[in-house]
């Protein structure tokens, strides 16, 4: 007999009031919502040390929903405040959500100095390919040839790669996954929030509404399948050549370097030095 | 016991001020003439143990600024005109949000680039409008190195106390020039501090909007759990668009400055008693002002000087007492005419008349003792 798993309270994080959440229904981002709170619970961290900075769109609706000190910031800058928060109370847990225009687009330049700093923040970046909450425009890791209402024709932009992008910049933990892989997405919040330094999960998440319906992809499920048949695990990854990975993306950890210098603490390290 | 005093600069100024107010977070960018705050507080207040960033933009360091703000921190950031466009957005997300910062513009003029190397004070306007929606915003004007000390200590204060952006508007001469400054012992001074609310986490809201008193602002990590966001908020901090809280929390943002008006504002008046012309002038110019009354007096013109110290909330009140007997007002600036407006609308029976010079020279003496004889 399979031992049988207490159902998980999730109303012991969420924020009754707030609710209901914003989101479409068949939307990814409540799967990540509830992969984040497991794994919070998971990790014993209290609410109170526990920061969540999000800046504008869908995905940045998700600090309203859940009770930790939740900041719901500009557009684009979110990880400005979490550096400030972090910077002034090193002891708090900073976790950062985001939307792929809100974190690559509008906010790519925060984005990519976060990680050269290594600051100790966890980024979530919630892609899908999309500006959703405006209705569909085209996005930053929109795929080349897409359809989005500002690229009526298809798309001629290649993409960022947020994964490849973190780790050029200097993130010491990559990871990727998808709202089809919840139990995987729990586990790796899980090891990115643990992992001392600038942590980077990128989310492939569904938006049927205003990315699949133009891209032949009208439900959650098609989008749920597209997840589940592109995604490759890195560890098969390594075996396979360019063309075979074409149009598929790698998921699980990407990268890691452990023991690598975290910037806040290292800004401590030197006060007490001038202190003395 | 001898006094403490010290020849320094006004953006250095700005830094001792800041320090001895008890600021214990900046984040800045790079930007001429302001600089100095920056490199200042990155060599002393990181010895007293506080975190000073160079963010990677204006916007970033004012986003820093607020984070830790919301953390606690009496926190400050210091840039030029282009910084302050750039940072419109978060001044914008500051006063929504009611997040205590301080802003100081050392003022270059513009449009764009501008002259970095010169004075102006053509961000006045800005100062007031420059982020969009309406909201109140307390701007202070120094015109001297002392004052910049006093005033940051104030700035920091008021900012704590009525949750708001404030700004500090000094200009390349006053950041650049150096005075002495009398360093006061810290006990003598009048300091607000961050403190946690009174009530307990479970009746805590972050806001309210309607009984006339600013409620503190909880430093995150203390046990009151609650939520900041820019869109429209009720008094728990979430989103909301009841049309009875929209203007509620309208009317509160822009009250809780204008209702305590009497405890923000700050002027400064020279023979203004008998004046038949009234000059007036703030920042550096109102120098020149002080100098140019001297030489009206001395040829028997009855002269007189208004400076605001606080310039917004401007004092209307009291331009608008003095235009009942003084029908000729004089308002030198180094713009194109920008708080000659709001002395047009309080002083609407009075003569008001411009001297705006932006070739980058300081405003002198003599014109504007010129300009006073023109008039009289």
């Amino acid at each position: 007999m399979p031992k049988t798993k207490t159902k998980f309270d999730y109303n012991k994080y969420l924020r009754k009031n707030t609710l209901p959440h914003i989101w479409c229904p068949g939307c990814g981002d409540g799967i990540i919502l509830k992969s984040l709170l497991r794994a919070i619970d998971g990790l014993q961290y209290k609410k109170d040390d526990i920061v969540i900075t999000s800046g504008i769109g869908c995905a940045s609706r998700l600090p309203g929903y859940v009770d930790f000190n939740t900041i719901h910031t500009t557009h684009g800058r979110a990880l400005t405040f979490a550096i400030g928060m972090k910077m002034y109370k090193p002891k708090l847990k900073v976790i950062t959500v985001s939307g792929d225009g809100d974190a690559l687009a509008i906010g790519g330049n925060h984005f990519i100095h976060a990680a050269r700093r290594n600051i100790d923040i966890t980024l979530i970046i919630f892609n899908n390919y999309t500006y959703g909450m405006t209705g569909g425009q085209s996005s930053p890791t929109q795929p080349y040839g897409s359809y989005a209402t500002t690229t009526p024709y298809g798309s001629v932009e290649p993409p960022f790669d947020a994964c490849e992008l973190a780790k050029a910049a200097g993130a010491t933990w990559v990871a990727r996954s998808t709202s089809y892989h919840a139990v995987q997405l729990e586990k790796l919040i899980a090891d990115a929030m643990t992992h001392k330094g600038f942590s980077v999960l990128e989310v492939i998440t569904n938006c049927h509404i205003s990315y699949g319906r133009r891209n032949k992809m009208k439900s959650p499920v098609e989008m749920i399948k597209y997840q589940k048949e592109k995604a490759v695990p890195n560890r098969s990854a390594q075996n396979m050549t360019t063309e075979e990975l074409a149009g598929r993306f790698k998921t699980g950890l990407i990268y890691e370097k452990k023991d690598s210098l975290e910037f806040a603490e290292e800004n401590y390290k030197k006060l007490a030095l001038l202190k003395q | 016991m001898s006094e403490n005093i010290k020849l320094m600069q006004g953006n250095e100024a700005i830094a001792e001020g800041a320090m001895i107010a008890g600021c214990d977070f900046f984040a800045g960018y790079p930007i001429t003439p302001s600089s100095e705050v920056s490199e200042i507080l990155s060599e002393r207040l990181t010895k007293k143990g506080h975190i000073v960033i160079q963010m990677e933009d204006e916007i970033a360091a004012l986003g820093a600024v607020l984070g830790a703000a919301l953390g606690g921190a009496k926190a400050l950031t210091a840039t030029s005109g282009p910084g302050m466009s750039l940072k419109s957005e978060h001044i914008g997300y500051a006063s929504m949000c009611e997040i205590p910062c301080v802003i100081v513009n050392v003022m270059r003029g513009g449009p764009s680039t501008g002259n970095p190397t010169l004075p102006s004070q053509a961000d006045i306007m800005q100062a007031k409008w420059g982020t969009h929606g309406d909201h109140a915003i307390i701007a202070i004007t120094p015109s001297s190195v002392n004052e910049s000390f006093y005033e940051t200590i104030r700035a920091l204060n008021l900012a704590v106390k009525y949750r708001t952006p404030v700004l500090i508007l000094t200009d390349e001469i006053i950041g650049h020039m150096r005075e002495k400054v009398v360093i006061p012992e810290k006990d003598t001074l009048e300091i607000i501090d961050v403190k946690l609310p009174d009530m307990p986490p479970s009746e805590y809201n972050p806001y309210n909007y309607t009984s006339g008193k600013v409620t503190p602002l909880a430093p995150m990590g203390e046990g009151y759990r609650y939520h900041v966001t820019g869109l429209s908020h009720g008094e728990t901090g979430f989103p909301t668009a009841k049309m009875e809280v929209l203007q509620d929390m309208q009317n509160w943002l822009i009250d809780k400055i204008y209702k305590n008006i009497k405890d923000i504002e700050k002027y400064e008046e020279t023979m203004t008693e008998d004046a038949d012309i009234l000059i007036v002038a703030y920042g550096s110019v109102s120098r020149s002002a002080k100098a140019a009354l001297s030489m009206a007096r001395a040829a028997g013109i009855k002269a007189g000087l208004f400076r605001p110290i606080t310039i917004w909330p401007f004092p209307e009140e009291r331009i608008k007492e003095l235009s009942k007997k003084i029908k000729k007002i004089l308002v030198p600036e180094m713009n194109m005419g920008q708080i000659i407006l709001e002395i047009q609308r309080a002083a609407c029976n009075s003569t008001v008349k411009g001297l705006n010079i932006v070739n980058g020279e300081p405003i002198t003496p003599d014109k504007i003792y010129s300009k006073i004889k023109e008039m009289v």
